[in-house]
Formats: C-alpha cells, structure tokens, sequence
C-alpha cells in the first residue's frame, strides 16, 4: 500500500504527506466495511479462541474455568470427533467427485446445440435454488419414505418396495441429496469456462482429424480445468460446512454414521451446552476451511489472471 | 502485487472533499438513525408486557387464540406468546436462563428441567403465589403430576398438559385376526398380537425408532423399566449391559423387525400417527395424547389399553408441560397472573365452551375430568388417561431402586446428549447397522462417564 507515496520517487517531502492522506481518503469509504467486518466476524472468532480454552458447561452454573489445552487434547483422543471428520472428508470429496463428473457432463450438454437449452439449464438450476431444509425433507418425505415415498413405489416390482433408504444407507442418502443440490453450482462454473471456448479452435480440431473424444481430451478440458478447480474447492468450502440436510435427513444417525463436524458442534453446543469443548471443535473447522479457502482464493486469482492476460 | 496497475495514476483532487463529506455525512446519519432505533421500543403507556416461549403444540395454539379473553379482563397486561418447535424451546429456554438474560417472563418447560432447574434457582418457587390465590386449588392437580413439578415439597411449575402412555389399536383389525386385547396388556401378548394382525400392508405395531431422548428412548425406557432394568444403580454405577436391558432392547427391536412399521428409524409421533390414522398400523404405544388426533376409522374403531408390562406394574411413562417462571424475570407478578388464568380450573372450561370439549388440554387437573362434556368428547381413553398418569411415579421408575427421579428419562443435566446418543445407538440396530450387544457396550461406556460425575 505504501508503494502509492512511494511512487512519487524524488519529490519533496509536503507532497509526501499529501500523498499519505490521499491514501487515507481512498481508503476512508472502505472503512464502514472494515469496522463491519471486524466486529460480525472476528470479535466472535476472538471470544471463540477465548472460550476454547476454558471448561464451561452452561447448565453447570460456576462451572466456568481456565483448562488450558484440555479441549483440544479431547479433540485428539474422542473417538467421537475422530468418526466425524472422517465423515466430513468422506462425505466432501464423494460429493464433490460426483458433483464435478455430473455437472461436466450437464454442461456439455447445455453448450451444444440442443432443442430446448434454456429451459432445460432453468431446469437444471433449480436444485441449487431450492432451500436445502426444504429440499431435504422433500428427499426425505416424498421421495424415500418407505412407506408412501415416490422412488419405494417405483422400485416395488424390483423388489426393493419397502427399503428404508435414510436408515440402511445413511451415508449415501446424504450424499445423493448434496449431490443433487450441489451439481447445478458445478454445471454453472463449468458452462461459464466452456462458452469462453473460442469454437474455431475446435472446429480446426476436427478439421486436423482428431474425433469428439480426442477434442475433448485434449483440448476443452485443459481449457475447463481451472473452472472445474474453483468449483471444487468453492464447492468444498460449502460441502464441508453440510448442516441442514445432515439435520432434516438423518440427524447424524444412525449411531455416528453421518455425523459431521458441524453437527457434531451442534450436539456438543446445544444438546451437551459444552461451550467449551464446542469452541475448540469450532477453532479447528474454521482452521481447516480456511485451508481450502486459500487454495480455492488462489485459483479464482490464477483464472482472473488468465481472463486479463487475453 | 498485480492490483497496482489498475488503479488510476492521477485522480483529480476536486472530486475527493465532497466524496469524504458524503461517507461522514452517511455515518452521522447511520449512528443517528440507531440511537433514535433504539428510542423507539418502549411499548404502550401502563401495560406491562410479559414474554412467554411456548412449545409448538395444539394446547399451546389455542393458549394462543384465547390470550385476548385474558387481555380484556386484565387490561394491565400484555402477553406475548412466541412459540418454537419443541428442540429450538429447549435450546432457547437453557441458554436464556444460562446467561440470565430475563428474555422471557415465563415458558414451558417439561417435567426434565423442572427439579434440576429449581435446584439451581434458575426458576421462581410459584408455591408462595399460589397460596395468595385462594381459587387456584393446587390439590385439584392430579397427584403425580404436581409431584413430578415440586422440588422439596414446593411447586415450580404448574402445569398446562400432562400426559402418560398407552396401547392403542384397532378393534376391528384385531378381531378381523381374532385377536382380543385385555386393559392390562404384557408385552408378550402385545407382542403376540402384533404378529397375528401383521400383513404385507399393515403392520402389526408402531413404535419410535426416531433417534432423540424424548422421542424413541421414551417408549424404549418405560420397556426397560417394565423388564426390570435400570439406567444407574444406587451409586450411580452404569447398568447397560444388565441381561435385563439386553432383553428389552432385543425385544424391542425384534418386535419392530417382525411386526413394526417399515422405516421404524425415521418413525416418531408424527410418522406412527400419520400411519396410524391412514389403517397403515393395527397397534400403538405412545403418548396418551394421541387419541384425541385421530381421524375417520381410527377415530371410530379404535380401543385403548394400559402401557405393556412384563415385571413391573404401570409402566406407563409421564411428561408435563408446564408454566415455569425464570428467576431473571423482572415482570414476576404479571407473568404469575398469566400462569395462574391459563392452568386454572375455569380455563379448561373457557376452552371447551369456545373451541370444543376435545381441545381441553388433559392430564393436569382432576376436576377436569368430571366434567360431563368433557367425559363425553374426551370417550373411551379419558379414564386410562388419568389413571396411567394418577399411577406414573417419577420417583420409583423401576424394579430396583435408582438414585435418579424420572420415568423415560434420568433426570440430570447430562441425560438430553447420553440420551440422544445411546438412542443413536439403538437406532444403528434397528437400521440392521450392528447388534445389540454392540449398541450397549458403546451406550454402557457412555453411561458410565457420566455416572463418574455423580460418584463423588
């Protein structure tokens, strides 16, 4: 920021100092925002850090007290919180993959020429619109209901008429649902990257002799590929943040078997009041996205970077 | 950094005095506009307004409708109803009392919080106001109830809806299977039943497999009891992986697997009365409340028997909810005669003269239940009503002696997370995830942390 006053090289030192509030000036209307966003985001997160390190259990009254490390070292050791990062990972990268092959193929579809595109892409986007409690518990009422959902009634001549989908395959479930949801954000990016695709390129493509495949390969997916990486990790951010449908569906259930880090928060806070224990599991989400924040940041730069060099 | 170069090289210095004095002129404008925000909330002249967070139920939707015949005979006093979904009350209720916020003046808690709460102080001992109000009959609330509401002989609620568990079913499947179901069933011919009348379209029982301390462990807890087994012995040591508890949950879940409703995982009150009511389920065990929700056949065919026993008597379960008083409330006087109106005898009759004789919220108040409109809109499952809840002790659950009070639950702070937990555990069996032996060695290993709390 300096290098605004710095500009000036060899001028003398009056012009400096007006230079120096000029830039103060700039930056005064920014301010507002700043304060704003200090005081929404990063005075709780400051509390949360304090809290992190203190035993506190809000139905024990006086039970608030300095206990250092103690919350992360259970972090370490409950087999609890183990199951639901191993959940969050697994349930981020599975509806991520399956997202991302899904929306390419959604995509490609859209940008080719076929016979009702901009009702089909409002179609297809609608997923992502749709409220995710309300999404989730039409999945979860309507569709899977074993006893009068949509897709029981359609399996019953295969024999799978009365499966409790939500219980036997928990995990799936979840998935299926974000998957749902989550493939039109994914198609949205992918289709942005493939209509910048000049089509001369491919048509000289073709005229070179290589067929739709090698096209493909060879060219439009290099070309999609940093989209596809910011959808991902957007995407992940997202994804790894999963409460609703975890919420509406399963309710972490059965046993452990969908309980993520923030549903786990959730109970820790508000069925154990274990404010303590759910500051120190909440320092750790908010580490862990921020690594993929940063990854996902750096991406949308690298494609901006690509977007002005044209 | 890369932005440099777009930023302009020259600005013009005219353009930056007013835009400066337009941000300042904004912020003024801003500040200003919260401080006169801020003056703004001061209520009508003379009227107190007091705060109540309600549970979402049908009883409290009415309180909602006839709050204005309270307004209009205590001009004084405003009532502000707000009503959350049962787990969001809970939530809201602890933290408000927690924090010692003084957000609500009164709310509705259950018989759960009630005697932890009034061990804490958190809430107002309501004995020395109902002694001011000679009308008020405290010896008209039905025995078990008042005593599940008392912390050391003194009322800290009253309550406003009191309920027990019982079998109901249909009597025309039932005899269409040959099938006849004595008052005072045993789980084993529940069981029984349950099997004969099961077909390929209707299930032979319903019961909560819904993950939730107050949704399956409810019913699964008063099986338990009646099996003989129990949450903690008198020192608080975990008894989950007893034969007794053994046998109850296999019972349980095997019943669910040969007879019960398809998707028990996902099925609570809601699911099993939706069934119910469209003939998808002969049986039901469930909250006493039930019945008066039942439409069409069901409403027309349906008998109502007893809570299943094996080794225990009454093994019916019991709840209240019922009108607490934070102690952070400032408006303690208001918000006492609100409570007073809305749990007294002459409410349950405004009730039924405006909204109808089945609306009267049941299980609080003996006297209700002589009522003769009441006896006859409320039929065939008033008499088990009360008397399941006239025989639910809070302080003798089960078989052996436990150190704890409550019937479907363990009345400690940490019973709402191991409760919800070990029913997640359960919820895994009956999902056909893992084997009972497994569910309770984890729900033993989570009950026996918490029992470590109480042993010294």
């Amino acid at each position: 920021m300096s290098s605004v006053a710095g500009s000036g090289g060899a001028r003398i030192q009056s012009a400096a100092s007006l230079a120096r509030r000029d830039a103060w000036l700039r930056r005064l209307p920014l301010l507002p925002a700043f304060v704003y966003v200090i005081v929404v985001t990063q005075i709780p997160f400051a509390l949360t850090i304090w809290y992190s390190f203190h035993s506190w259990n809000l139905l024990k009254p006086g039970s608030f007290r300095f206990s250092g490390l103690d919350n992360y070292a259970r972090l370490l050791t409950d087999e609890s919180i183990r199951t639901a990062v191993f959940n969050t990972v697994l349930l981020t990268i599975s509806v991520i993959a399956i997202s991302v092959v899904l929306g390419l193929a959604v995509a490609s579809l859209l940008n080719s020429e076929v016979f009702g595109k901009g009702l089909m892409r409002t179609l297809m986007i609608a997923p992502f619109l749709i409220m995710p409690t309300a999404g989730a518990l039409i999945w979860k009422d309507t569709l899977l209901n074993p006893l009068f959902g949509l897709l029981p009634n359609l399996l019953t001549p295969f024999g799978l008429g009365r499966v409790d989908w939500v219980n036997r395959y928990p995990m799936a479930t979840v998935v299926a649902v974000e998957v749902w949801r989550w493939t039109p954000f994914m198609m949205l990016i992918i289709l942005a990257g493939l209509q910048s695709q000049n089509p001369e390129v491919l048509e000289a493509a073709r005229v070179d002799g290589a067929n739709a495949f090698q096209a493909f390969r060879r060219i439009t997916l290099p070309l999609v590929r940093p989209f596809i990486e910011l959808g991902a990790l957007l995407g992940s951010l997202f994804v790894v943040q999963t409460f609703d449908s975890i919420f509406m569906l399963t309710y972490g259930g059965p046993g452990e078997d969908t309980t993520n880090i923030p549903f786990l928060l959730y109970l820790v806070a508000f069925q154990g009041f274990n404010i303590g224990q759910a500051s120190a599991i909440g320092v750790v989400a908010v580490v862990l996205t921020t690594i993929i924040a940063t990854v996902a940041l750096r991406t949308l730069f690298s494609i901006f970077q690509v977007e002005a060099r044209r | 950094m890369s932005d440099r170069k777009f930023r302009p090289s020259d600005r013009q210095r005219g353009t930056s005095r007013p835009v400066s004095t337009l941000i300042v002129g904004l912020l003024v404008a801003l500040v200003g506009g919260a401080c006169a925000g801020a003056g703004g909330g001061g209520g009508s002249a003379g009227a107190t307004t007091i705060t109540l967070a309600a549970v979402d139920n049908p009883s409290m939707a009415d309180l909602k409708k006839l709050v204005g015949d309270f307004q209009s005979s205590h001009s004084n006093i405003q009532v502000n109803i707000v009503t959350l979904p049962e787990d969001q009350l809970r939530q809201q209720v602890t933290q408000d009392v927690a924090a010692n916020s003084g957000r609500y003046d009164l709310f509705t808690i259950g018989t759960y919080e009630v005697p932890l709460w009034a061990k804490k102080g958190w809430i107002e001992n309501l004995s020395p106001y109902i002694a001011k109000d000679s009308s008020y009959a405290p010896d008209d609330l039905i025995p078990g109830i008042k005593g599940a509401l008392s912390y050391n002989g003194n009322l800290y609620a009253v309550p406003f809806y009191g309920e027990s568990s019982m079998l109901m079913y249909r009597k025309d499947m039932l005899s269409a299977a040959g099938v006849t179901m004595p008052d005072h069933p045993t789980w084993d011919q529940v069981a029984a039943a349950a099997k004969a009348v099961n077909t390929s379209s209707v299930s032979g029982i319903c019961l909560r497999g819904l993950p939730g301390w107050g949704e399956q462990l409810a019913p699964l807890d008063t099986v338990v009891n009646t099996f003989g087994g129990r949450w903690f012995d008198q020192n608080w040591n975990a008894q989950l992986n007893t034969p007794q508890w053994h046998d109850a949950v296999t019972f349980y879940v095997n019943l669910l697997k040969n007879a019960g409703e398809p998707g028990a995982g996902n099925a609570g009150f809601t699911e099993c009365l939706n069934a119910y009511n469209s003939g998808k389920v002969a049986m039901w065990y469930d909250a006493t409340v039930a019945a008066s929700f039942f439409t069409g056949d069901a409403a027309k065919n349906s008998g109502y028997a007893f809570a299943p026993t094996k080794v225990k008597d009454w093994s019916g379960w019991l709840w209240a909810w019922s009108l607490g008083m934070p102690s952070s409330s400032k408006k303690k006087d208001a918000a006492w005669t609100f409570a007073d109106w809305a749990t007294s005898k002459d409410y349950a009759k405004l009730v039924g003269t405006k909204l109808g004789w089945s609306r009267v919220s049941p299980g609080t108040r003996t006297s209700t239940y002589s009522i003769p409109e009441y006896q006859q809109a409320a039929g065939a499952f008033a008499q088990v009503t009360l008397d399941s809840i006239s025989h639910a002790d809070v302080t003798h659950p089960t078989v052996d002696p436990v150190p704890y009070i409550g019937v479907q639950y363990v009345d400690i702070d940490e019973f709402q997370q191991l409760g919800d937990q070990v029913s997640q555990e359960f919820a895994k069996v009956i999902a056909g995830g893992q084997t009972v032996d497994q569910a309770l060695a984890k729900a033993q290993t989570l009950a026996t942390a918490v029992g470590k709390v109480y042993q010294h």
